[in-house]
């Protein structure tokens, strides 16, 4: 009796009941294509916040004022500890800061013709291009630094503001919009970003610094917030210490409390990361879960086999079967059962993946590894379950097995 | 002549509750190479026990069994699967047909755990030796009774064992196609294959060469048969066989 023997033997028995042998494969299936499909969603999950990291500017650094300390405040800028003297410090002291920026920060609403756009408006030097990962433009160009000193009110676009305002069609350039009743003009727009939730970089609407001080806010020299680019990543947490030690000297309250929190962008990776790793971790141990609950489900299946088959046993032996030949048809069996069920898990898990990163817009991620693991998993539990029952069935002697009604 | 089988002194016990039941009460018998015995007897005489020892299927107590000149009474499990496939083709009253399967897939059985090679050309074989020949990719559910021992007969054959062991193989036939099964064990037997029947019919043991009955565990009464019925004549004293 050869492999090839055993194998088709057992082919033979899983498609002679169809429907019970689909019922089995089931929990496997349903293990393989969760493992594989809370693994993908976990990675698209990754995928999605870093990719967002990244289209909001790289290497970068941002000082927020301390609100802990008002409780109940509304965090406005006028209560913001941040000033000018705060950047030209930071400037001065940090040359470790390629690009910098303070950002007057506010909700506002825009107008064009009849259509209207509740956004952010934000008062900040050109150089917010660099910081923000904004220098791709739709059509127009960004304001530049004569702008500024002449307080020019002129508007960039975010491409989210774009389309609510103009269609997304429609020339924009040269057209006169309302920021909260006050008259500017678009000068560009920015390409499409592709980012999402409450700090949306689509969805922004860009003016330079002086105009948004002295016309849009009346908030001539506090910041929202200051942020800066770094020379280089590995620098982060280096100019994140200077930056701290510089903006020490000056902005603490008499508690000796730094009245500012600065944080860099390698912490929010790390944060990403090992939540993510978190919920990939979670997600595989339910998964695990229900792999085994398919296995303990196969080894059901096959205990009933073997009960019912026992005079199929025992017809084998008398021809001649031995009990090692009885043992390897049936466990190939159960291997078989849940190699088609992982083949058809893994199949149903990739497009269930793709089904729910649509439904997030998170991006479909198929692990390999994921794939493999738990294809191997599966053909494990076939092994590991399919042992008792095919033992059983080995063990029975032929005249027994024969006379069993 | 030659001896297929040799048993002397077989014993086999069974422990019903506080009692020993001896269902093989000293058995000793030699059967040659080219008979055609009929094992008779009322049912708990022994003579399933006795068939199963010879069949390799059940070990006797104690005594010496001896099939082909090999002691197989000292045998293992696996030495004993290698000598029931290789020595000894069993018909059985159930036919025991692997369902969903065909013919010719169950012909082949015995030869996928002998390991021999060009298995489906020599299951061909025994299925025409049977005449079945055009239903061979037939599954059994969608044969007649008598095809299925027909093909339970092709099965056992196909190994070309020393021994063919049948337990009331027409036990589930109608008189006609018992006959017709007969027939071919009696051709079976022409060409000098060893055939042993278990049965209780009389007009069926009439078919065999010799008899053996059985009672209380040991050889009642071992005889010749002197009018053999030839099973061809049988059938046609049946008549025509209805449409």
């Amino acid at each position: 009796m050869t492999f090839w023997d055993s194998f088709s033997s057992a082919l033979r028995a899983i498609r002679a009941n169809k429907l019970r042998s689909a019922l089995t494969m089931l929990g496997v299936v349903i293990g393989v294509g969760s493992v594989i499909a809370m693994v993908g969603i976990g990675e698209g999950t990754k995928k999605k916040s870093l990719q967002e990291l990244e289209i909001m500017g790289s290497n970068r650094i941002s000082v927020v004022p301390n609100w802990r300390r008002g409780r109940g405040h509304s965090a406005t800028a006028n209560q913001s500890t941040l000033r000018l003297e705060d950047v030209e410090a930071i400037k001065r002291e940090v040359p470790l800061v390629k690009n910098i920026t303070g950002i007057v920060r506010r909700g506002a609403t825009v107008k064009f013709g009849a259509n209207n756009h509740r956004t952010n408006a934000n008062g900040a030097h050109p150089s917010i291009q660099e910081i923000e990962n904004a220098k791709k433009m739709h059509s127009g160009e960004w304001y530049t630094y004569e702008d500024e000193e002449l307080m020019n009110k002129k508007a960039v676009l975010g491409w989210l503001v774009y389309e609510e305002l103009f269609g997304g069609t429609q020339n924009a350039l040269g057209a006169i919009i309302k920021i909260n009743n006050q008259n500017f003009e678009v000068v560009g727009v920015v390409d499409y970003k592709g980012g999402s939730g409450w700090m949306n970089p689509d969805d922004q609407v860009y003016v330079p610094l002086k105009t948004a001080q002295y016309r849009l806010t009346g908030q001539k020299d506090r910041f929202s917030y200051i942020t800066m680019q770094a020379t280089s990543s590995e620098l982060l947490p280096i100019v994140q210490s200077d930056v701290e030690a510089v903006l020490g000297k000056t902005r603490k309250s008499a508690t000796g409390e730094e009245l500012f929190r600065v944080f860099n962008q390698a912490e929010s990776l790390e944060a990403i990361q090992t939540q993510s790793k978190l919920l990939s971790y979670l997600l595989a141990g339910i998964a695990s879960v229900s792999l085994l609950v398919g296995g303990i489900g196969i080894m059901n299946i096959m205990l009933v086999s073997v009960t019912e088959r026992t005079k199929e046993i025992g017809l084998r032996k008398a021809l001649g079967a031995t009990g090692s030949s009885i043992l390897s048809q049936f466990l190939l069996e159960s291997i078989v059962m849940c190699i088609m069920g992982g083949l058809i898990g893994i199949i149903l898990g990739g497009a269930a993946t793709r089904f729910v990163a649509n439904m997030f817009k998170v991006p479909p991620v198929i692990n390999s590894s994921a794939v493999m693991l738990a294809f191997g998993f599966a053909t494990i539990v076939g092994l590991f379950f399919g042992i008792y029952p095919a033992v059983r069935a080995s063990r029975l002697q032929p005249i027994d097995a024969l006379r069993y009604e | 002549m030659k001896t297929v089988i040799d048993v002397r002194d077989l014993h086999k016990d069974y422990v019903m509750g506080d009692t020993i039941v001896h269902a093989l009460d000293g058995v000793t018998t030699e059967i040659y190479e080219g008979d055609f015995v009929a094992i008779m007897g009322p049912s708990g005489s022994g003579k399933s026990t006795f068939m199963n020892a010879v069949g390799c299927l059940d070990r006797p107590s104690s005594g010496d069994y001896f099939l082909n000149g090999e002691e197989v009474s000292a045998m293992g499990d696996v030495e004993l699967a290698q000598i029931r496939n290789k020595y000894i083709g069993f018909v059985f009253q159930t036919f025991n047909l692997l369902p969903r399967t065909s013919a010719l897939k169950n012909v082949e059985l015995p030869l996928m755990y002998a390991g021999t090679k060009g298995r489906s050309e020599r299951a061909k074989g025994a299925i025409e030796l049977v005449g079945l020949t055009d239903r061979m990719h037939h599954k059994p559910n969608e044969l007649s009774g008598g095809q299925q021992q027909r093909v339970a007969i092709a099965r056992a054959i196909v190994n070309d064992p020393v021994l063919i062991l049948a337990d009331e193989p027409t036990g589930n036939l109608d008189t006609r196609t018992s006959h017709e099964i007969m027939a071919l064990f009696q051709e079976l037997n022409d060409q000098g294959k060893t055939i042993i029947i278990v049965t209780h019919e009389a007009e069926i043991a009439q078919h065999c060469r010799r008899v053996i009955r059985f009672r209380d565990g040991r050889i009642e009464k071992d005889e010749v048969v002197d009018d053999q019925v030839n099973a061809i004549d049988a059938l046609a004293a049946l008549g025509p066989a209805p449409r």
